[in-house]
């Protein structure tokens, strides 16, 4: 995979939060038997992905199942160890340091988790979860721990009364609230946010979205955002990119993504996300893709979206696409693709010029030739 | 003639916390081949409305009438309502991994499930599942129709799930939060697959969900939930386009995709209401930018707002499209206006 | 629950509807600020039967401790032989004598109280079972922890070390050893209590180390912990401060209910004669020699110390399945 095109022209370096380059982490496939057989499997979950965040800025990472991006935010907060690659934070190069020297880092990388029921210890008071970073770290203790929590509870919106409180006497909602809370004890540089709002109801979610631009904005804070749902990553990011299979496949400023997509696989993340607006959604024509993702331990040859693409050609088995801009966009739009949609472009028509056992095939029977059973309406 | 018509359905359980009023005095109906959407939080009591009328809720106190076919279901012993689910109304789940028995095969199920029904011999039931298995679009249904739901996707086993939902042709369908768990691409295949069905069967279905894209995408009818109680109910439409109550507009504010700006969204403050203690007069009285003092007393009825009949609203608000537009104006300062994306 | 296939799109969702229902929802608010334990506490205090079954452990627990004061009221003490005419604790033919107004429950061969002998014997049962049960608890504890969170070799070598355990066959070794050192001690084992003690706690840390390594190893895999490691939290703090919590529910249930089967482990080792050295009372010792003398119809001497030993570990067991049922209303307790 090539690297990336760096930044605009005219953006400096000291502006970079965090620099990734080609990262690669594979997960091996554990055999039962003691002794390995023959060559290993493994789960290419995250395959050459490089990608620039910039101080104050959201960056939206999309993508849906198996495609790596909560690998991907665990490999930049050195949860994992990596394949290869380099990650390069605040100038500082923490590829292959060990945990000692890490420690004091984390306290400027932190995450925010999805699962609002699980990404607190249940038998734990919630001012001992959220003052747990001034423990690891030394920072204070006793009182003055205590006024801190209750201060960062304040700030996202949490009665500090509650400070002795397990987490299961609080909401959803708040339960998110005392996730970020936690994360935001060290006041850190860059915040990854694992699908941070997902498992919350509809009218929370904007509540908690809300709070993390204020947040933002009062503290000046950076963030990587991981959602599938793409009306909020449209929401909260500046540049948004969507990942497929362990690649990104296209990158843009937020609104350039959505007015002029030009990876046929964001095109159709685009048309299959369901808008509030009845009218819009009778417009739109659909481009409903074939099949599932396919399995991350055997990705495709050349780009990985061929099997699903509606415009495969043969050189998409072949020939993995360079990651650069396309019909004559911005340095800043970038696409992994030989055949990028063109404005106005219907893929939704478009066929495949791939042999068949190349691609994913659905079946189907024509209207009305069910077999029929006794009592049964089908012909 | 409405295929399915619930009237005044009140459930209720006994925890070690209280008393919990899941259902408060729910009515809708569902004519043939339409799809009524039911949206709403969780709290809502949507689930609970729909596993009820099919008697899936266990130590529950329930009043009220569902009637289904000139019978009320809510009144059939057991062995009644066993001849109905399946052969007469379909359900399918939210996570197909636990409505589908890991340890059968997925064929054997559906084929078992026909059977059950039907008098006809394992052959003939056999080429059916596999031709249900094609009808969803599941691949290489000859083959995968000996598989075990493990071995398929997520996507996949919500499709086998379908199938057997509809191996015997129910009038109507009931779909429980179907596509909450997928991943979008796999959500627009599944409704796509929920549609042609829908027009090869001709039938009727009922979709919950708290997603309201989802619903402007398939739903014709729509209800709107909350606190256990129906708040709104219109067609597809004037939910959007013309909606009355606060409730339904404030779920709508809250989206990023309905505002289309990138400015900041409008949450609905507060929490959804418990359901043990449930206070007086409207549900959503505590977080409702529009409340008066009678919304705390009194349950407003769910009457006719606006021109059409259809469209019903639970709410003390003018229900005269001009005096409602001031008001929207004057609270939130913002009119009516669809700007969701295109 | 029977799995009826016309019903397979239904069947098997709702278990317990409500509580599942309500605690889904935003709005499943406890009362009042409780801890864990003060609500697993509260349901407890509603389980009737376990309540009963608390009420009769403590009388039998006070029972063992004044032991002795009733010994003293009775004025029989605990080794002494009536072999004489008055009070008559064996009969003219030298057989024991059976329950009346000087002897309560009978007489045993050597004319002892029976009464005074088995709530001198309720001591060591008592005490083996709860000093062996936290042996076994906290051995297995260490185990499981060490081997669930570390993973890799450790958790190898250690998970063999249980397999080996298990295998072992408990009653053999503990016969052979114990025969052993009762002639012979070897090092801190020495005969009586310590070696009993010993075998008995010793064997049951598979059985607890298989339990705790199985949960620590889901525990570790909860978004919590995740975070604690992205905090930069070193891994004793993990173990103790956020893994630890949690194994605390199982292993209090695990104890209760492995209390009763420590009982039972020592009666029978006493039973088979390697077990308490006589003549301290012991229920065990004294079901076993009873069984020549009910032949004889001294049914008394079998029956009052068997009551006795299944009336507790009765109550234990009851009061297990309470305490389970307290911290675990949803069967869930057991990740």
């Amino acid at each position: 995979m090539t690297t990336q095109a760096s930044g605009p022209a005219g953006s400096r370096d000291g502006d970079v939060l965090l620099r990734v380059e080609n990262l690669v982490k594979h997960f091996p496939v554990r055999s039962s038997t003691l002794i390995q057989r023959g060559a290993r499997d493994f789960v290419h979950a995250v395959d050459g992905v490089s990608l620039e965040v910039r101080k104050g800025e959201t960056l939206g990472l999309v993508g849906e199942t198996g495609c790596g991006k909560s690998t991907l935010a665990r490999c930049v907060a050195r949860l994992y160890d990596i394949t290869s690659g380099r990650i390069e934070f605040d100038g500082t190069d923490i590829t292959r340091l060990s945990t000692g020297k890490m420690r004091p880092l984390r306290r400027q990388i932190q995450m925010i988790f999805q699962d609002p029921y699980g990404s607190l210890n249940p038998r734990r008071r919630v001012g001992s979860i959220i003052g747990d970073p001034f423990a690891i770290h030394h920072t204070a203790s006793g009182a003055e721990r205590k006024r801190r929590v209750q201060h960062l509870m304040e700030l996202v919106g949490l009665n500090p009364e509650h400070y002795n409180r397990f987490p299961a006497e609080f909401s959803g909602g708040q339960r998110q609230r005392i996730g970020v809370a936690r994360a935001l004890a060290f006041t850190p540089k860059l915040i990854i946010c694992d699908e941070p709002v997902s498992a919350l109801d509809v009218s929370i979610q904007a509540q908690i979205i809300n709070l993390l631009a204020d947040l933002q904005r009062e503290l000046g804070l950076t963030f990587i955002f991981i959602a599938h749902d793409l009306s909020v990553v449209r929401h909260v990011s500046d540049r948004v990119a969507v990942m497929y299979l362990g690649k990104i496949t296209e990158q843009a400023p937020v609104e350039q993504m959505w007015a002029h997509p030009r990876h046929p696989y964001t095109d159709a993340l685009l048309s299959a996300v369901p808008v509030p607006d009845p009218a819009s959604l009778d417009r739109r024509e659909r481009i409903i893709l074939v099949g599932d993702v396919p399995s991350p331990i055997n990705p495709p040859s050349g780009c990985r979206f061929h099997p699903r693409c509606p415009k495969a050609q043969q050189r998409c088995v072949d020939e993995v696409p360079d990651f650069i801009p396309r019909l004559g966009d911005e340095a800043t739009h970038l696409t992994a693709c030989h055949f990028p949609v063109m404005d106005g472009e219907d893929i939704s028509q478009a066929r495949p010029a791939i042999s068949a056992d190349l691609r994913v095939v659905e079946s189907s029977i024509p209207e009305g030739s069910l077999t029929g059973i006794s009592g049964g309406e089908a012909s | 003639m409405a295929l399915l018509q619930v009237e005044d359905l009140h459930v209720s359980f006994r925890t070690d916390d209280g008393i919990v009023q899941a259902v408060r005095g729910v009515s809708f109906d569902i004519d043939p081949g339409q799809t009524l959407g039911i949206v709403g939080e969780s709290g809502s009591g949507k689930s609970v409305s729909t596993q009820t009328i099919m008697g899936l809720t266990r130590g529950a106190r329930v009043s009220g009438r569902a009637i289904f076919e000139g019978r009320d279901l809510l009144k059939m012993k057991p062995e009644e309502l066993q001849q109905v689910r399946g052969v007469k109304i379909g359900m399918i789940f939210q996570d197909p991994l636990s409505s589908l028995h890991p340890f059968y095969k997925v064929g054997w199920q559906i084929v078992e499930m026909i059977r059950l029904h039907e008098q006809v011999t394992k052959e003939v039931a056999r080429r059916r599942a596999i031709d249900l298995l094609k009808l969803v679009g599941i691949p290489q249904a000859d083959r995968r129709v000996d598989d075990y739901p493990h071995q398929f996707s997520g996507g996949m086993r919500q499709r086998a799930m379908i199938a057997m939902a509809m191996a015997l042709n129910p009038a109507l369908l009931i779909a429980d939060e179907p596509t909450t768990a997928l991943d979008v691409t796999v959500q627009a295949q599944v409704l796509q697959v929920i549609n042609r069905l829908q027009r090869e069967f001709g039938t009727a279905v009922i979709l919950i969900t708290h997603d309201l894209g989802v619903i402007a995408d398939v739903a014709d009818e729509v209800v709107v939930m909350y606190g256990g109680m129906v708040m709104e109910q219109a067609d597809r439409m004037t939910t959007f386009g013309a909606y009355h109550h606060p409730y339904t507009e404030g779920l709508l504010q809250s989206l990023p995709a309905y505002g289309g700006e990138r400015a900041r969204l409008r949450p609905i403050p507060g929490q959804p209401p418990s359901p043990i203690n449930v206070p007086p007069g409207c549900p959503f009285a505590a977080r409702c930018p529009y409340v008066m003092d009678r919304c705390r007393v009194e349950m407003p009825p769910l009457a006719q707002a606006g021109t059409e009949l259809e469209h019903r609203s639970a709410c003390w608000l003018p229900h005269d499209r001009a005096a409602r537009e001031g008001l929207r104006r004057k609270v939130i300062g913002q009119s009516l206006s669809v700007s969701a994306e295109a | 629950m029977t799995y009826n296939v016309g019903d397979a799109v239904a069947v098997g969702i709702i278990e317990e509807t409500p509580i599942a229902v309500v605690a889904e929802g935003e709005a499943a608010k406890k009362i009042e600020g409780h801890s864990p334990w003060v609500l697993a506490w509260r349901r407890l205090r509603r389980d009737r039967a376990a309540m009963i079954s608390l009420a009769v452990i403590v009388l039998i627990v006070a029972m063992a401790v004044f032991a002795s004061v009733i010994a003293a009221i009775l004025g029989h003490g605990v080794y002494q032989q009536f072999r004489g005419p008055s009070p008559a604790g064996l009969s003219p033919t030298g057989q024991p004598v059976g329950p009346g107004s000087t002897f309560w429950l009978g007489t045993d061969d050597q004319g002892r109280d029976i009464f005074v002998r088995i709530a001198y014997g309720a001591r060591v049962s008592l005490f083996v079972g709860v000093v062996a049960t936290a042996v076994t608890v906290f051995g297995g504890l260490v185990i499981g922890l060490a081997a669930g969170y570390f993973g890799g070799i450790v958790d190898s070598l250690l998970a063999r070390f249980m397999d080996w355990l298990l295998a072992v066959p408990f009653l053999l070794l503990a016969i052979s050893l114990i025969s052993v050192v009762n002639v012979h001690p070897i090092g801190p084992l020495k005969p009586g209590l310590p070696v009993v003690i010993t075998v008995l706690g010793f064997f049951g840390w598979a059985a607890v180390g298989r339990i705790v390594r199985g949960q620590v190893l889901s525990i570790r895999e909860k978004e919590y912990i995740e975070a604690a490691r992205a905090l930069g939290a070193r891994p004793w703090r993990i173990m103790f401060i956020d893994i630890l919590p949690n194994l605390l529910a199982p292993l209090i249930v695990y104890s209760t209910l492995l209390i009763p089967a420590t009982i039972v482990g020592e009666a029978s080792l006493s039973f088979l004669g390697v077990g308490i050295l006589p003549p301290t009372a012991d229920w065990g010792e004294m079901i076993n020699n009873s069984q020549n003398y009910y032949l004889y119809g001294s049914w008394w001497y079998l029956v009052f110390p068997s009551l006795a030993l299944l009336i507790t570990t009765l109550a234990f067991n009851i009061f297990g399945d309470g305490v389970r049922d307290a911290f675990d209303p949803r069967g869930d307790l057991f990740v």
